[in-house]
């Protein structure tokens, strides 16, 4: 730009005495940092789909880089888990009285449980512990909450792993209906990930949450039936029937019946509340879609002030 | 400053309509940090109590401090310019720039730009424990490049980072890297993508003299394929070789904007006294 030095400089103030609000208009200029539309923030998002897996896989394998063991500990992790809630409800407290197969039973609650644990609580910080990636960097910020989903999805896919080890070693037959597991774990994914959508927002407005969703969640966990049967459980208690069944199909308990019934021969229909794959659609499409949106609301305000 | 009036934007005389294409518009912009719990009792569970209680109140009584990082700052960028910012420390410089970006609200005032404006940056998507292949994977599809396009510039990335000049260690995980290594490899990441308009905050201070010197002619390589870039810098020197205007900021304000010699000028007597 060296003419530009050897130019005369203009009279009159140019630059403050033309609108620039109408400068930049003519030039067609866009303000900095506004929220695209809804189709338009999806586009972005599916173009930004290989970030989003890498961003997963590179959390997953850094999370066990420094271990000697290294990724042995993605399988180790799960089945340790496992052996300590089944030395706790199951020898301990005896909460087996009453359901056959009581092993495999908790140990698809507790894995199933988990991916939505650790996906909402991952979704609660994705925003408000990564700011520095979000001051840094230009992407749709779903991206961020939608990847650590992806990265509890592939962990529960290593525990899904040691899971059927489990099954087999308990004498569980392999049978068709383990291919449910499929579509459930898809439902799954859409109410794991619509949620953590939302938690991200009101985690990146509140930073406080996070100290508050174990409590939150734990409590969830002990309601959901992970380390119990609702069905057998309560099947003798005085509670109306109304309440059995909003119990049965709050969306935790959902998703881990239908993994049940998939997984296991002696866990069956009878068990699951009425309509189970309708409310389980229900429940990932409203979340998902309305997380979703939710979310792309407050875009502009993610990573400020 | 002579007898121009150094704020304001010379234009070609010769030409009744200006032939300039503007890339960067900032509009009378104010830009005011808010910070929670420097109330009078410093975080403590009170302020916080304080806090939530009265919330109606002033912002003040319930220990929010505003700052005022950015006043009524405007200026036009064109198409092909090299604008460095420069000022002592916490003039406003970086928060100007994360504005531009898109990144940090403005209070007042408008900021419009052609495009998407990017910081030159990728440090915070980096991960440590991954390898520095790895990285370079990871870095590039956060900003926002293609698997085929990093494929095509893997090799120019590792090759300008000199990471494996002395020995095979683009394939050890990050945190194994001396700083200077690591710099290295995170501005090569950085400035691998072609940018519309290109911000660099101060970037240019990493790794030896060998490596600034590559850097430096990286940044003229990328000015002449982004239309505009910014520079943030204390090192005069990197300013005069690589920016031809210059915008100085003060407390906020903008001091001068004009050609880099007469700016600096006034500048190095400013910090002189």
């Amino acid at each position: 730009m060296s003419q530009v030095l050897h130019t005369p400089p203009q009279p009159p103030a140019p630059a403050d005495a033309l609108d620039l609000a109408e400068l930049a208009a003519r030039h067609g200029l866009a303000v900095s940092g506004a929220r695209p539309s809804l189709p338009e923030y999806v586009r972005q998002l599916w173009a930004r789909r290989h970030f989003i897996t890498a961003f997963a896989t590179a959390k997953l394998t850094a999370q066990y880089s420094q271990a000697k063991l290294g990724q042995v500990w993605q399988v180790m992790t799960p089945l340790l888990n496992a052996a300590v809630y089944y030395f706790i409800f199951g020898v301990l407290l005896g909460t087996k009285q009453g359901v056959p197969d009581y092993v495999p039973f908790l140990v698809t609650g507790v894995f199933v449980w988990t991916f939505t644990q650790s996906s909402i609580m991952a979704g609660t910080r994705a925003i408000s512990g990564n700011l520095g990636l979000v001051r840094a960097l230009h992407f749709p910020r779903a991206a961020l909450p939608i990847s650590f989903c992806l990265q509890q999805l592939q962990q529960l896919l290593f525990s899904m792993a040691a899971l059927f080890v489990i099954l087999l070693c308990f004498g569980v037959p392999v049978s068709a209906s383990w291919l449910l597991v499929l579509p459930a774990l898809l439902l799954q994914f859409g109410f794991n990930a619509g949620v953590s959508m939302l938690m991200a927002r009101w985690g990146a407005q509140t930073p406080d949450i996070a100290q508050l969703m174990p409590f939150v969640l734990r409590t969830w966990m002990y309601v959901s039936g992970v380390m119990w049967s609702i069905a057998a459980t309560l099947k003798n208690s005085h509670l109306p029937d109304w309440a059995m069944t909003a119990l049965q199909c709050n969306p935790a308990a959902v998703y881990i019946d239908l993994m049940r019934f998939a997984l296991i021969d002696s866990f069956h229909a009878n068990q699951l509340p009425p309509h189970v794959w309708a409310v389980a659609t229900g429940w990932s499409l409203l979340f998902g879609i309305g997380g979703f949106i939710y979310f792309w609301k407050a875009e502009e305000t993610y990573g400020r002030g | 400053m002579a007898e121009q009036t150094l704020a304001t934007i010379p234009a070609p005389a010769t030409a009744p309509v200006d032939p300039r294409v503007p890339t960067v518009v900032v509009d009378g912009v104010d830009i005011v940090y808010r910070v929670n719990g420097t109330g009078s009792g410093r975080g403590s569970a009170t302020a916080a109590l304080n806090r939530i209680l009265r919330r109606k109140e002033t912002e003040k009584a319930s220990g929010v401090r505003k700052v005022h990082a950015v006043k009524n700052v405007s200026f036009v960028a064109y198409k092909g310019e090299a604008i460095g910012l420069i000022g002592t420390n916490g003039s406003g410089k970086s928060t100007l720039l994360k504005a531009v970006a898109g990144l940090l609200p403005v209070e007042n005032g408008r900021i419009f730009t052609d495009g998407q404006p990017s910081l030159l940056g990728v440090n915070a998507a980096l991960m440590n424990d991954l390898t520095g292949e790895r990285n370079v994977h990871l870095g590039g599809l956060a900003m926002g490049m293609s698997r085929a396009e990093i494929k095509e510039r893997y090799q120019d990335i590792v090759d300008f980072s000199g990471i494996n000049e002395k020995g095979d260690f683009i394939t050890l995980p990050m945190r194994t890297y001396s700083s200077g290594m690591a710099a290295r490899l995170r501005f090569s990441i950085a400035a691998a993508k072609n940018h519309d308009v290109l911000l660099i905050d101060e970037a240019l201070a990493t790794g030896d003299a060998k490596f600034q010197k590559r850097s430096e002619e990286r940044i003229r390589e990328l000015r002449k394929e982004a239309g505009t870039v910014f520079l943030v810098s204390h090192s005069n020197k990197s300013i005069r070789d690589t920016c031809e205007r210059v915008i100085w900021l003060e407390r906020g304000e903008m001091r001068l904007d004009g050609p880099t010699d007469e700016v600096l000028r006034e500048y190095e007597k400013f910090s002189k006294r």
